[in-house]
Order: structure tokens, then sequence, then C-alpha cells
């Protein structure tokens, strides 16, 4: 109707506009229907094998517990989410993010002008230097773990150092200053890498300008490196801070009976205690906690995995 | 850009701790790795003492039945779950990379998840979906499965996807998609365009992807404890469970040839990388 009233080519040309939105609109949903076709494999495989289980995680937190450590899926209840708040495991939700907060520190102080040092290299040591960081990186977590286990058992090499040293003799195994050593051997590179980006990222010409301006060396950094180096150092205190507070290996290893973390007391209600809805509620909480770091991390524009 | 140097590099007390502290740290990341590859040639059953140096327990390694089991075990499962991985995260790269389609943005979010969690969560999940399943299935079709080698193979496979699927995206993400369309333009069909343009362009990742799964599942203990079964485990699983009961020579052993097969690991991916660039 309203075509007759305008001139004809005007029409032709609304025609053809049509014609053209028409083909997109038709390419468009085919890109669609090839994009959904190539994500099907995975995204059937992650429903299935993550999310479904993630669900039944989240169902099993309302769940009753028999005497006998089966759990019941019926009469749903809250009581496992009250549990959280017993003080017994507040002092382990406690203890653990000491720990991790210990461990996340003692990384920066450590890692931030360690990663300066190999960020201000020439190119070439700077490879060398990071390929040395990258080993300890990729290897075997537990095996490194175990290192330390090997080392501070009584009469180990560290306790030989410091009786050679007239020191005495050390006796760290189980203690809490061992689990502090191995989230921060364990953890450190994920510190490190972050650092080093977005430190090698940092235009020194500004540094300069800042000396040039009658800056002491450390205003200079105080006031133009560190700021411009702050995404790094909140991802890399996030890379640590996350794996260190659900962490089981560590002081399974490490640890004694009094410095159970999180991770290990979960596995406690699977494997020993079999009370299924409590461990499913403390994991989907973990779970959440993380989740709200890694928001923050990806917030950040971390990008370092 | 030496005058920037000098600005940079700190002088006097400041760049002695700088390089200083770089040293403790080389040597923190380095000493136990060594110290324990020292003690695995130790003759004693002693760890800490020294009693000369001999292949006593590399020989006794290969003589020990269950480190052997569960090695093969670890081998089955890594290769295994890095292969179906491998496809389905490149399958996955690509199509949150390079197309829009409904639910994608809901699917990326489920792809960072397994990267992001707790380990312990996920081996929680897993524990728990296998339970379900098998009761379901032996409520419904009077089957049962056990959990073993299968289960530990799916529950790597779920974990591996996503750190595949993050690596080669990053790398399809760094390419011209120029490329693809000069491609299309020069008359190559979709399949063409991707077979002989895009793929060749992304293997570094693919590659880089497929390595890192590989390690990852050669490295993963706690959700491999849950999901494993009696006489099914890898080998770090073994591992830990010897290690929970002590230090012996005959763990220094196995751990280093687990360290040394990561180190190659390593060493294989910088090498591809490099290659790539």
């Amino acid at each position: 109707m309203a075509q007759t009233t305008l001139p004809p080519r005007k029409a032709d040309q609304l025609e053809g506009q049509a014609a053209t939105a028409e083909l997109e609109k038709s390419a468009e949903r085919a890109a669609s229907r090839r994009g959904m076709f190539m994500a099907a494999p995975g995204f059937v495989y992650l429903f299935l094998f993550f999310a479904l289980p993630l669900l039944i995680v989240f169902v099993y937190s309302f769940a009753n517990r028999s005497p006998t450590g089966r759990t019941i899926l019926a009469n749903w209840n809250l009581d496992s989410y009250q549990r959280l708040l017993d003080p017994f495991v507040v002092q382990i939700a406690w203890r653990s993010f000491v720990l991790a907060a210990g461990a996340t520190a003692i990384c920066l102080l450590v890692g931030y002008p360690f990663a300066y040092f190999i960020a201000t290299r020439s190119p070439k040591v700077r490879a060398a230097l990071l390929v040395l960081v990258m080993i300890p990186f990729w290897s075997n977590f537990l095996v490194r773990t175990y290192a330390w286990r090997m080392l501070l058992g009584s009469g180990g090499p560290v306790s030989q150092v410091t009786e050679f040293l007239g020191l005495g003799e050390t006796r760290l195994l189980f203690t809490t200053t061992a689990v502090m050593i191995g989230l921060v051997y364990g953890y450190l590179p994920f510190m490190i890498l972050p650092l080093y980006a977005s430190i090698e990222r940092v235009d020194f010409s500004l540094v300069e300008a800042s000396r040039d301006l009658y800056a002491s060396g450390w205003q200079a950094f105080r006031r133009v490196t560190w700021p411009l180096t702050r995404p790094g150092v909140v991802a890399g205190s996030i890379l640590v801070f996350i794996p260190s507070f659900g962490a089981y290996v560590t002081p399974e290893i490490l640890g004694g009976s009094r410095t159970t973390m999180l991770g290990s007391y979960i596995v406690r209600q699977f494997l020993q205690a079999r009370d299924w809805p409590f461990g499913s509620s403390l994991s989907f909480v973990i779970m959440l906690a993380m989740l709200g770091a890694a928001f923050v991390y990806f917030r950040v524009g971390g990008k370092t995995l | 850009m030496s005058a920037t140097r000098d600005v940079v590099r700190p002088t006097g007390n400041a760049r002695r701790a700088l390089s200083a502290n770089a040293w403790l740290v080389f040597a923190f990341f380095y000493a136990p790795i060594i110290l324990l590859v020292i003690f695995s040639f130790n003759d004693n059953r002693f760890v800490g003492v020294w009693g000369g140096g001999s292949l006593r327990w590399y020989r006794e390694m290969f003589a020990n039945r269950p480190v052997l089991n569960s090695l093969q075990n670890s081998l089955i499962v890594a290769f295994a779950s890095t292969i179906v991985s491998t496809v389905l995260g490149t399958f996955t790269a690509l199509a949150l990379e390079r197309f829009r389609f409904r639910g994608r943005g809901a699917f990326d979010g489920l792809v960072y998840l397994p990267v992001i969690i707790p380990d312990v969560t996920m081996a929680v999940m897993m524990l728990l979906f296998f339970a379900r399943a098998s009761s379901l299935l032996y409520g419904t079709m009077g089957a049962t499965f056990g959990l073993g080698i299968g289960t530990i193979t799916l529950s790597h496979i779920a974990f591996n996807i996503s750190f595949v699927a993050i690596v080669v995206r990053a790398r399809l993400a760094g390419m011209d998609p120029s490329l693809e369309e000069a491609a299309a333009d020069l008359y190559a069909g979709r399949w063409e365009a991707f077979r002989r343009v895009t793929l060749p362009l992304i293997m570094p990742g693919i590659l880089g992807g497929a390595l890192l799964a590989l390690t990852l599942s050669l490295d993963e203990v706690v959700i491999t404890s849950f999901v494993s079964g009696p006489g099914s485990t890898t080998l770090p699983v073994y591992v830990f469970g010897l290690v929970r009961r002590g230090v012996t020579p005959l763990i220094n052993a196995v751990s280093t040839v687990m360290l040394m097969a990561s180190m190659l690991l390593v060493l294989f991916s910088l090498l591809v990388q490099r290659r790539s660039q």
C-alpha cells in the first residue's frame, strides 16, 4: 500500500534492500546453524559430564544422610548448609583462608621482584630465564610436593643443614610451616607468569619521564610502575589464592591433623565420614567462592592460564 | 634505549637485592627437584642417609607389578582422553571464535567452568554422577558398571576439553580472518579453505592444547582418586597412596621418572611454540 505512493525507483530500491536483508538473514541463520553444529559435540559432552554432575552435587546438598551413611534423596532440607556455620567448620575455613592468603602474600613479595628482574633483562636472557620458570610450572605437582616431604622429614636434608649450622634439629614436617612452604613452592610460578606479562608490557619511557621530573627511584616505582602492573598483581594473586584455598594434595602430604584444610575436609566427608550431603554443600559453596574470585580475575582482564 | 634501561634497572643495593632474590628463587625451584633425583640413586634404604650410588630402586621399580600396572593405566587414560578432548576442544574453539549462534554465551561460560572449579569439587561431582548413573542403569536395565579406567577417562576428557578449547581459541583469535576470506575469494569451498588455510595456521595451537591435555592427564591426582576403582588406579594416584604412608627410595625413583616425563613434555611444547613463531 505504501509502495504505490512512492516513486517507482524508490520502491525498487526498497525491495532490493529487503531482498538483501532477507539474504543476509538467511546467511546469518545458516552460519548460526553451522556454529551450533560445530559446538554440539563439545556442548553435549560438557553438559552430560560436567553440568549434570554439578547439578547432582547441588541436589545432593539438600538430601539426607541415614545413620549408616547412605544418602536418602527425600525430605529435602537445608541442614548441611546450616552445618557450614559449625565452629569446627568455620575454624577449618578460616585456617584455609589464612594459609591461602599467607601463601599469596609470600608469593607476591618474592614473585614481584623476581618477575621484575626477568622482565628487565635482555631479550635473550629473558627467554632463557622464562624457560627455567616454565619447567617447574609444568612439572608434576605431586612429585614436587613429595620432594618437600623428603626434605623436611626428621633427619632429612633441611634438618641436617640446620644442625650443621648449629641451629639444632628442625621438625617442620606436618606443621603449618610445611604446608605454607608447599603452597608457595607449588603455586609461585602462577604468580610470576602473569606478573612478568604485565611488567614486560610497561612503557618504561613513562618511568623515565617521572625520573626526569625529579621523582626518586622509589617514587617512580610507587607512582608509575606499580599502578601500571596492578592487573598482573591481581591476576597472579587470584591464580595463587584459588588453588591454595581448595588445596588437598599439599596439606595431605606435608600437613598433620592440626593443619586440615577445606579440601581435605571435603574429601573426608566422602571417603571416611560418608556424609555426602554435607560434603556436597561444602564443595558447592567453595566452588561459588572460587567463581567469585575468577569473576574478579576476568574483570581485571587477566588472560594467563 | 640504554637510557631507559638505566632508569628501569635499579642501582646499588636495590640491584644487588633484586639479583640475590632471583637466584634464591631459582635455587628454591630447583634444589628440591635435584635432591630428589640424586636420592633416587641412593643405595641406602633410609632416604636421608647416603649409601653410595646405585640403580637398585629403578630395577625394583621395573619389577614392581602395581607400579607397572598403574603406569599402563595412566598411559591409556592420558592418550585416550587427549585424543578425544583435542578433537572436541578444537571444534568448541572454532564454534566459539568463528560463529554467532543461539546459546553461545552460555556455552562460553560452560567451557570456562572446568578450568576455574576447584579439583576437589570436580572430584565430588564426578563421583556422585557415576554413582547416580550406575544405580540408574541398574534400576532400568539391570546392568552395572564399576569405577575404573572408563570413568577416569571420561572425567579427564571433561576438564581437558576446556583447556584445549582455550589454547586453540587463543591461537584462532590471533589469526587474521581475512586469510580465510581470501581463500573463499579464490573459490575455495568452506571445507577446502578450512583444510588448506585455517587448519595449518591453528595447528601449533592444537598441538599445544594436546600437549597440555596430555600433561594434565598424566599429573591429575584428586579427581582420579575419586573415580578410580580398586586395582585400576593411575600412577599418580598409586604414588599418592604410597607417599601418604611415608618416604621411600622407591617413590624417589618413580618420582624421578614422572618428573623427567613432564620435563620432556614441556621442552617439546616449548619447541612447538618456538617453531610456530
